[in-house]
């Protein structure tokens, strides 16, 4: 029985939590609003006084606003794209029993301890290398000239380090939903005449849609800050500045707080579209 | 059409063998019911007839034609499962016309069917519902219907009644037991439930560890028990199986006794006991009786009511004409 005086004590024993996370959210987001009205250059004078919605306007008539936003997308959708539908071949490999099946599901969890920094350098100086790498020697072998592919490919090469790092999450995810699946219903569709492609349309994509909004839900999430492997790679350069990325260069390199801080604002404004979006389409899935 | 042929099947998984070589027929239009304790291959053999495990060896013949190899949606059979296996996501129309659709049937008579079917079943009014919003009995049904629309050669049930609370499942055999009757299909059927088997079937395939005990009608597996083991599955109350001296006087190993062939009085009779647990169903009334020297536990079911205490002597006279007697192999002597 939660009486008067255990419902105060409780609220007093949370305090300290509930203070503290407060506090580790609003002072960031409360300063980067504060920035974002200010013309503030560290290296250049200083705090030089409010300059009202200038930095707003400054950041979005910017030439490179709308290419980093195509880019986040662009990003964010292909490793979507690419995690899901190989996540789903790889969940239902895994699912079949096999030989070694402990170690493969080991193997293939494996990118994600990886950290991106690492990952992003491995592929960069080991497979992506147009001398050296893996791939160019593969290249060769085949007698075709290799690619530069960070500077010719730079999207797709981002966007495959990227799903490499991510699709093992997807797949785990997916591999649990499918362990889910009673196997009588596959069953009873196989003996209602359903060959092997139509069972996995009819009966174990729609049992998967509710493991593939999740994946979809965090992982967009995670992907839309994506920022080390830019970072180690192509350094924003060859069309893979995302806004993330823009943001730091006009916090760090251009040493513009106001400006970066008002695309901060804008990064928030964005993500919460691209939520809010999702939810709607996808959310329903959750619901039953 | 239907008449389902088992010639020499056998079945193992790795080094267990589960189905020993095993000839069985079940003729066009009957209802079959495949009854045996857990464990005993009774699901594993209507799945080999239903082709979702593949035989180790032997053949399968449906109407005559080998159906061995034949991939379970072409052998023309619709299988009932136990946890009847609906597709979650689809309502209850789209359950059921699940497979018409799969075998390319057009939208009218699809939709044909599915009204007949609906109301053959009393579904008409949760077409448009999820199984997820239905009850047991209703979701079985659901399950049936997808099972007719199909018109399969035989009908195949895996213990369909199992997940249904008592009431409902009387209710159920019912309908399944009209429904036969109506459609003149083969049905296949299998329970652990004797009540089952015995209320249902025209013919009842009594098995054990892969093994047929005896094949028969209902009303002949319980007057004539091939052996032991049949003797004690089909009945309820189960049959008192007395051992030792008493036995060897009817010049038997085992004798068995109907707990309904045994007259009972207070005063005399050829055994005597004392009264454990009685149970009233109202109609009747099954004494439990101990220390009667002759098992640990006398059953005895006596029409109505008889005024006894727990505790109390009591004395019991079988009917000797309707004795079972069991030779030292288990099997029956006549």
């Amino acid at each position: 029985m939660a009486t008067q005086h255990s419902r105060s004590a409780a609220r007093l024993m949370m305090a300290p939590a509930v203070i503290l996370l407060l506090g580790w959210m609003l002072v960031p987001l409360i300063m980067t609003l504060t920035f974002s009205f200010k013309k503030y250059l560290p290296l250049r004078g200083g705090d030089l006084g409010w300059v009202g919605f200038e930095n707003y306007t400054r950041f979005v008539t910017s030439s490179a606003f709308w290419p980093s936003v195509v880019a986040t997308l662009a990003i964010v959708g292909g490793v979507l794209v690419i995690t899901i539908g190989f996540g789903i071949l790889l969940a239902i490999l895994l699912n079949q029993p096999m030989w070694g099946q402990g170690i493969v599901r080991i193997l293939v969890i494996a990118p994600f301890f990886v950290m991106p920094t690492v990952s992003a350098l491995v592929w960069k100086n080991m497979f992506m290398d147009p001398t050296n790498g893996l791939l160019s020697h593969l290249w060769r072998f085949f007698g075709a000239e290799p690619v530069s592919w960070l500077s010719e490919a730079s999207m797709t090469s981002i966007v495959m380090i990227v799903s490499w790092q991510w699709l093992p999450f997807a797949t785990l995810i997916l591999l649990t939903a499918i362990q889910s699946l009673d196997s009588e219903q596959l069953e009873a569709a196989e003996m209602d005449g359903a060959p092997t492609f139509k069972r996995f349309l009819y009966i174990t994509l729609p049992h998967l849609s509710r493991a593939i909004t999740i994946v979809l839900l965090i992982q967009t999430i995670f992907l839309l800050a994506i920022f080390a492997e830019i970072f180690v790679t192509t350094g924003g350069a060859f069309g893979t500045r995302t806004l993330t990325y823009l943001i730091f260069q006009r916090v760090l390199e251009a040493q513009n707080v106001g400006l970066g801080s008002a695309g901060g604002v804008y990064a928030i404004i964005l993500a919460n579209i691209v939520a809010i979006f999702l939810m709607r389409i996808v959310g329903k899935n959750l619901d039953a | 059409m239907g008449q389902i042929k088992l010639n020499q099947v056998t079945k193992s998984f790795g080094d267990v063998n589960v189905i020993p070589p095993l000839d069985l027929t079940i003729e066009d239009g009957e209802f079959t019911v495949f009854v045996g304790p857990s464990g005993c291959g009774k699901s594993t053999l209507l799945r080999l007839i239903a082709g979702l495990e593949d035989i180790s060896s032997g053949q399968i013949q449906i109407d005559g034609q080998d159906a061995t190899n034949v991939p379970p949606a072409k052998r023309g059979l619709a299988m009932v499962f136990q946890s009847y296996a609906l597709y979650p996501h689809m309502s209850v129309r789209k359950n059921i016309a699940f497979p018409m659709k799969m075998a390319g049937i057009d939208e009218a008579e699809q939709n044909r069917r599915i009204e007949s079917a609906a109301k053959a079943l009393n579904l008409t009014d949760y077409l448009d519902r999820r199984p997820g919003q239905l009850s047991g009995g209703q979701r079985q049904r659901v399950a049936i219907g997808r099972a007719i629309v199909r018109e399969p050669a035989a009908f195949l049930f895996d213990e369909p009644l199992s997940n249904l609370d008592a009431a409902l499942r009387v209710g159920m055999r019912l309908e399944i037991s009209e429904l036969h009757k109506r459609l003149k299909t083969t049905m296949i059927y299998v329970t652990h439930d004797q009540v089952e088997a015995m209320t249902m079937a025209d013919k009842i395939v009594v098995l054990r560890a892969g093994n047929i005990e005896q094949v028969g009608s209902p009303l002949d597996l319980y007057h004539n028990p091939r052996n032991e083991f049949v003797a004690g599955f089909i009945g309820s109350p189960k049959m008192n199986l007395v051992t030792g001296a008493e036995a060897q006087k009817h010049g038997a190993t085992t004798v068995g006794i109907r707990p309904e062939h045994i007259d009972v009085s207070t005063t005399e009779g050829t055994w005597k006991g004392r009264v454990g647990v009685a149970e009233h169903l109202g109609s009747d009334t099954f004494l439990h009786i101990h220390d009667t020297g002759l098992a640990d536990l006398v059953t005895v079911r006596i029409n109505g009511d008889i005024q006894v205490s727990h505790g109390d002597d009591i004395y019991l006279t079988p009917q000797l004409d309707k004795l079972h007697k069991f030779g030292a192999d288990g099997l029956r002597i006549n």
